[in-house]
């Protein structure tokens, strides 16, 4: 992994976060319109492999794309290096895709299908 | 007849040219003294303002009336050297082509080393860190042909000699490397003057290793390093523009990346 290959890893995940992005926005305000509640996401979400994959890519992207950038601050403003810097990346990063694996899961996984 | 008009007036003629200097306004001036072994504080001079000053006036009258042993560097004194940069009121700047009337603020100028490279004593840094960086971003020359053999024309309307020709009047004053945010918090960062000479050297005809060149500035702080936010750019005592040619290595390391050629 050359320093190369982390800038282009976190230009292409944000390339990848883009439509996501949009997409999720428009989603949720077309969604909320006459109101939205627990149930009726759920509804829509549990047993659906789209939204699974979806969000499932969504939070590889988020988790790729937000360690590297706190990577490089990590480096710059509080002078980590070499081990340390990038084992507290990898923590970064592995942390955050636990949790968005946990709430895809939570919302995608049973239900109907 | 000239004592009776001295006595007259109650002045001689050299009193009253000391009169004038004396009257002369000054300039509060605050140097930063000392080397790395004893740490750096600030001292101050009272030196005499002229219409028509620069910077390393100022410096210099400091070095030849009031103190001997004030360390600086310049050669040329026209801006084609690059050895007189310094920090001026907080700002790296070519001193021999910086007007006091420009940076006066309340009858004061403070000057420091230039940031960003260690301090040998005063005004004077060490340029090594500089340099190396210019090595190690692959700035040297790879010949496409012997010395026997004839020399190609270059066009000078090429669009790839355009773009080498924007960057070839840098003058390694390091004021780019010192205005650097990115350079003051990563020590491995090549640096603008670096990566520009990088790009150059990467679009002029004669170079036989392009691929060489984006090896060396895509490693640990390589161009991939630089947030672009181009203080660089505004501070280049010539004009020149490092933020764009770091954006072009950047935009050609991604095409090789997919497959586009060096
Ligand atoms: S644009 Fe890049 S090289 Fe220029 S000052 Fe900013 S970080 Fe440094
Ligand atoms: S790019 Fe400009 S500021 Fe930087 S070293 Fe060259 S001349 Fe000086
Ligand atoms: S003394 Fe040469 S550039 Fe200033």
């Amino acid at each position: 992994m050359t320093a190369f290959h982390l800038y282009m890893a976190q230009r292409l995940s944000a390339l990848v976060m883009a439509p996501f992005v949009l997409v999720h926005l428009g989603v949720m305000i077309y969604a909320i319109q006459g109101g939205l509640t627990a149930a009726e996401i759920l509804g829509r979400t549990q047993g659906s492999l789209f939204w699974f994959l979806f969000y499932g890519m969504f939070v590889i992207a988020v988790a790729l794309h937000a360690a590297l950038g706190l990577r490089v601050i990590l480096a710059e403003w509080a002078g980590l290096r070499g081990g340390v810097l990038n084992g507290v990346s990898t923590a970064i990063g592995l942390g955050l895709l636990g949790l968005g694996a946990h709430a895809v899961w939570a919302v995608t996984a049973g239900g109907g299908a | 007849m000239l004592v009776y008009l001295n006595r007259n007036t109650g002045s001689t003629a050299p009193e009253r040219w000391k009169a004038k200097v004396t009257q002369r306004e000054t300039i509060t001036v605050t140097v930063q003294r000392g080397s790395a072994a004893t740490g750096q504080q600030a001292q101050e001079f009272q030196v005499p303002a002229y219409e028509s000053q620069t910077v390393l006036d100022v410096v210099s009258w400091i070095q030849q009336n009031t103190d001997p042993t004030l360390t600086y560097r310049f050669a040329c004194r026209v801006g084609m050297c690059g050895s007189c940069a310094m920090m001026v009121n907080g700002v790296p700047r070519w001193t021999c082509r910086t007007h006091v009337k420009k940076v006066l603020k309340d009858q004061r100028i403070d000057i420091a080393p230039l940031r960003n490279l260690p301090v040998l004593k005063d005004l004077a840094v060490d340029m090594d860190p500089f340099f190396d960086k210019w090595v190690a971003a692959e700035g040297r020359h790879h010949p496409t042909a012997g010395r026997e053999e004839p020399i190609p024309a270059i066009n000078p309307e090429a669009q790839n000699r355009q773009v080498a020709s924007a960057g070839i009047e840098c003058i390694n004053c390091s004021i780019c490397y010192a205005a650097c945010d990115t350079v003051a918090n990563d020590p491995d960062y090549l640096g603008p003057a670096a990566l520009q000479r990088a790009w150059t050297l990467y679009n002029d005809a004669k170079d036989a290793d392009r691929s060489a060149i984006l090896d060396a500035v895509s490693g640990k702080g390589g161009c991939h390093s630089c947030h672009s936010m181009g203080s660089c750019t505004t501070y280049c005592p010539n004009g020149l523009d490092p933020l764009s040619a770091i954006a072009g290595l950047k935009r050609a390391t991604t095409r090789r990346f997919f497959g586009g050629g060096a």
